[in-house]
């Protein structure tokens, strides 16, 4: 060490209210068609959220004992990893997979609403709150629901199901979250500290307790759904319910068990720091630089949430850095997916990739019109929605990427 | 210099700092007295009502005061003031730590407080309980500083700009085994070479009553409420459960060159860090201990060391009736005879169990043995539990001449950590 090996996309495991799977996903990119985005309008009036696509659980989660263990959050998580080990090729023997290393990007787990409810109902007007508190709590909370609460159950769900047990860390924080597992899942490969890496995250946008919060901090804006360049000031997100998992895996790895992969993840980094415009646009500017992305046949796809100040500044940084090279806002097409988010743009990037899809603008203003090659390049952006930034560079693996290295 | 780097070729990662805050008191001198006097800072609840509970005591921080209590702003100030103390040993000010922060902290929510303060607010139709009434009501009255309780990056947010990391920190999670994998991460980071110093710091401030009930709820806790400070007791026969307790520990690690270069007093090193996820249970570790064997296995062969260099265990030792025996089961395996000669004692015998921050205020602990040549005691032991046989430092520190030592955390979600941490770099 330092070793710095080349680190390739091998399996991708994506949910999103569009469908299940990377080839559902890119079937509907395909021939430069424009895509809807899929919307519940009506269980949250006035706001919206995208959904999840209804799912049979047991096509990756065979057990009803642990799909009971697990509220949607999770379950979409263990779900999501469980696409992407297949769709990689990494054999579900014990053996095999007790050699994958894993880190999680997660949020809170789940709440009871029912018994949140109760316990608030009891306790009006009541003036020590305390006793009746404990009394009401003790006799009403699951034991098994503190599991799906905790953070880092979601990767101890996977190793439970899906027999991952190389290292297991879960990364907590919003978006930055996911930009720090992909960082150091990336890093510890390039290095040689690993050879395969499960990493992702998931997020369940159908739940009113993580809703309050946002309405609480302003993020949510009532009415009809906009592209994500087009919500204007102050802008808002709209959660999207993702799962999101990636196999990371060292060229060599990929290479002695003829995985093909569907794109080399050449660079990804994060940072933080002030908000204001100018700060905030320098410092992507900077982590676009680091990313040494070159203009020719680059797509962007930006990770922006919607809140307009945020996408300000970093359209600003982007039509300097590549000026002209398409942009696709995947927030538009999937919902803002805080831990999951930037997850879900690489998993695009890669699987647009590896067909050499140049996706429709993926509506409303501000995205670049159609360009008419095929990308060899991605360059995907986070920007979180209260802090945490990132960039990642993939490129096509293939004759014409081989070529542009040499 | 070749003894800058390790037996693989990697570069030697030095401690330059350390930070400590526990019940027992705030700052590394305090709690080593206190821990070689075999002094207990579990006591009974105040901060809030435990009336209908069967568990009333715990090892909370009382005395750093955060009016009104958050999980969250005691987790951050523990850590400010253990990352601080780190910094300030280690000779460095804000700013010139120049390398990332690796934050373990407790997945913390919004608190029952704030609930009820939202749910008797006006701006709702709805007089039914429920998160349909907070919505409306959040509509007109939205705050930021609610909403900020419930970030996880918040915590790291404000600790990177106090003590001038750089970059994105990494919050992370790994339950119980959480300070020990913010440690390690630290340990890979310099490893790579892409930095030459980074802080890791371990916090949990989460003791409320939610918090209590639910691991009250899966049968953890120890319910002998009568002499709190003689509750927590590891590997003793009348063991019940663990204590919870607050905490943080903080490590400012650094390569040894970038250490020597600036002449950096240097008070131990990491050796190694093994680690292995178990598939078995959410709660409990596979019966044949095979995922913790491997972990402290993987910790000692990442070290280079076999189990006759290890002078000392810091045990996880959490005193619940399985995770003792496992432990001890894995050890067996791993140690063979040598354990007979090997001390194995639990600062949470004394400190209770500080959950996420558990593995960082452990690591900091056995520098300080190994330093000051003090094992520290497993207090309460008086009753010897004959399955487990060790020798368990009962109840008086003890001194030795220690070089290595193996600081082991165990989680819930089959997340284990061990380290192997050096008084000095091998020669």
């Amino acid at each position: 060490m330092p070793m710095t090996r080349d680190v390739l996309v091998s399996g991708i495991g994506l949910v999103s209210s569009l469908g299940e799977g990377i080839g559902a996903h890119l079937s509907l990119m395909e021939g430069g068609r424009a895509i809807q985005p899929v919307l519940e309008t009506e269980r949250f009036t006035p706001n919206v959220v995208h959904p999840l696509p209804a799912l049979d659980w047991s096509a990756q989660i065979p057990k009803k004992g642990d799909q009971r263990q697990m509220e949607t959050w999770q379950r979409l998580g263990v779900y999501a990893a469980g696409l992407a080990l297949a769709d990689a090729g990494i054999s579900p023997d014990e053996q095999t997979r007790s050699g994958v290393d894993m880190i999680v990007a997660a949020g809170g787990g789940e709440r009871d609403p029912a018994v949140d409810a109760l316990v608030m109902q009891r306790l009006r007007g009541v003036d020590d709150r305390g006793p009746l508190l404990n009394e009401v709590l003790s006799s009403e909370l699951r034991p098994t629901l503190f599991l799906a609460q905790l953070s880092n159950l979601m990767a101890g769900n996977i190793s439970i199901v899906h027999k991952v047990t190389g290292s297991s860390r879960t990364f907590m924080g919003e978006e930055g979250a996911g930009i720090s597992a992909v960082e150091t899942a990336a890093a510890r490969i390039a290095a040689g500290q690993s050879d395969v890496c499960l990493v992702g995250g998931a997020f369940s946008a159908e739940r009113l307790d993580l809703l309050v919060n946002y309405e609480l901090g302003g993020f949510l804006s009532p009415g009809d759904w906009r592209p994500v360049f087009s919500r204007g000031e102050p802008g808002a997100l709209v959660p999207g319910s993702v799962g999101a998992f990636l196999v990371l895996e060292s060229a060599e790895h990929a290479a002695a068990r003829s995985a093909p992969g569907y794109a080399r993840l050449d660079h990804v980094a994060g940072d933080r720091g002030p908000r204001d415009a100018d700060a905030l646009e320098k410092r992507i500017a900077g982590l676009i630089e680091a990313s040494e992305a070159a203009q020719a046949d680059l797509l962007v796809l930006s990770g922006a949430t919607g809140l307009g100040a945020l996408v300000a500044a970093e359209r600003a940084a982007l039509a300097s850095a590549v000026p002209g090279a398409p942009l696709r806002a995947y927030g538009s097409l999937l919902g803002h997916a805080f831990e999951a988010h930037f997850l879900a743009g690489l998993a695009l990037g890669a699987g647009l990739l590896s067909k050499g899809i140049m996706p429709a603008p993926f509506g409303g203003g501000g995205e670049e019109a159609a360009a008419d090659f095929a990308p060899r390049a991605a360059l995907v952006t986070g920007v979180g929605h209260a802090r945490s930034e990132g960039v990642a560079l993939l490129s096509a693996i293939g004759p014409g990427a081989q070529e542009r290295s040499a | 210099m070749s003894a800058d780097f390790d037996h693989l070729g990697r570069p030697v990662v030095a401690v330059t700092g350390l930070g400590l805050v526990t019940s027992l008191g705030q700052g590394v001198e305090d709690n080593w007295a206190a821990l070689r006097e075999g002094r207990s800072g579990i006591h009974s609840i105040t901060r809030f009502s435990t009336q209908n509970l069967r568990t009333t005591i715990a090892g909370t921080v009382d005395f750093m005061k955060v009016e009104p209590w958050t999980g969250i702003d005691l987790s951050y100030a523990l850590a400010e003031s253990a990352g601080r103390e780190a910094l300030a040993m280690a000779g460095l000010s804000a700013g010139e730590i120049g390398g990332p922060l690796f934050l373990a902290a407790p997945p913390i929510e919004l608190e029952w407080p704030a609930r009820f303060a939202l749910d008797a607010m006006d701006g709702s139709a709805r007089e039914e309980a429920g998160y349909e009434r907070l919505m409306e009501i959040a509509r007109s009255h939205r705050s930021s500083a609610t909403y900020d309780l419930t970030l996880f990056g918040g915590i790291s947010e404000r600790l990177a700009d106090i003590l001038g990391t750089r970059g994105l920190p990494v919050t992370l999670s790994t339950a119980c085994a959480s300070g020990a994998s913010a440690i390690q991460l630290g340990v890979e980071a310099i490893r790579r070479g892409e930095t030459s110093r980074c802080i890791a710091i371990g916090t949990d401030g989460s003791v409320g009553a939610e918090a209590l009930i639910r691991f009250s709820l899966l049968s953890a806790l120890s319910t002998q409420n009568d002499v709190p400070e003689k509750a927590s007791k590891p590997f003793s026969k009348d063991r019940d459960g663990f204590v919870m307790a607050e905490g943080a520990g903080a490590v400012v690690l650094e390569s040894l060159a970038s250490a020597r270069a600036r002449g950096a007093t240097v008070y131990g090193v990491l050796l190694g860090c093994g680690e292995k996820a178990d598939d078995f249970h959410r709660t409990r570790s596979k019966p044949d201990g095979s995922p913790i064997i491997a972990t402290i296995k993987a910790g000692l062969d990442d070290a280079g060391l076999s189990p006759s260099d290890i002078g000392y265990v810091n045990a996880h030792g959490t005193s619940t009736p399985e995770n003792d025996r496992m432990e001890h089961l894995g050890l067996s395996a791993v140690f063979g005879e040598a354990l007979a000669g090997t001390p194995v004692s639990s600062s949470k015998s004394m400190i209770g169990h500080t959950l996420t921050a558990a593995g960082a205020i452990e690591a900091v602990i056995s520098l300080l043995a190994m330093r000051d040549g003090s094992l520290p005691p497993t207090i309460n032991y008086e009753q010897a539990d004959p399955a487990i046989a060790l020798d368990t430092v009962p109840n008086k520190a003890r001194n030795a001449d220690v070089s290595a030592t193996l600081s082991n955390s165990f989680g819930f979600g089959g997340q284990n950590v061990s380290l192997v941490l050096g008084r000095e770099p091998r020669s």
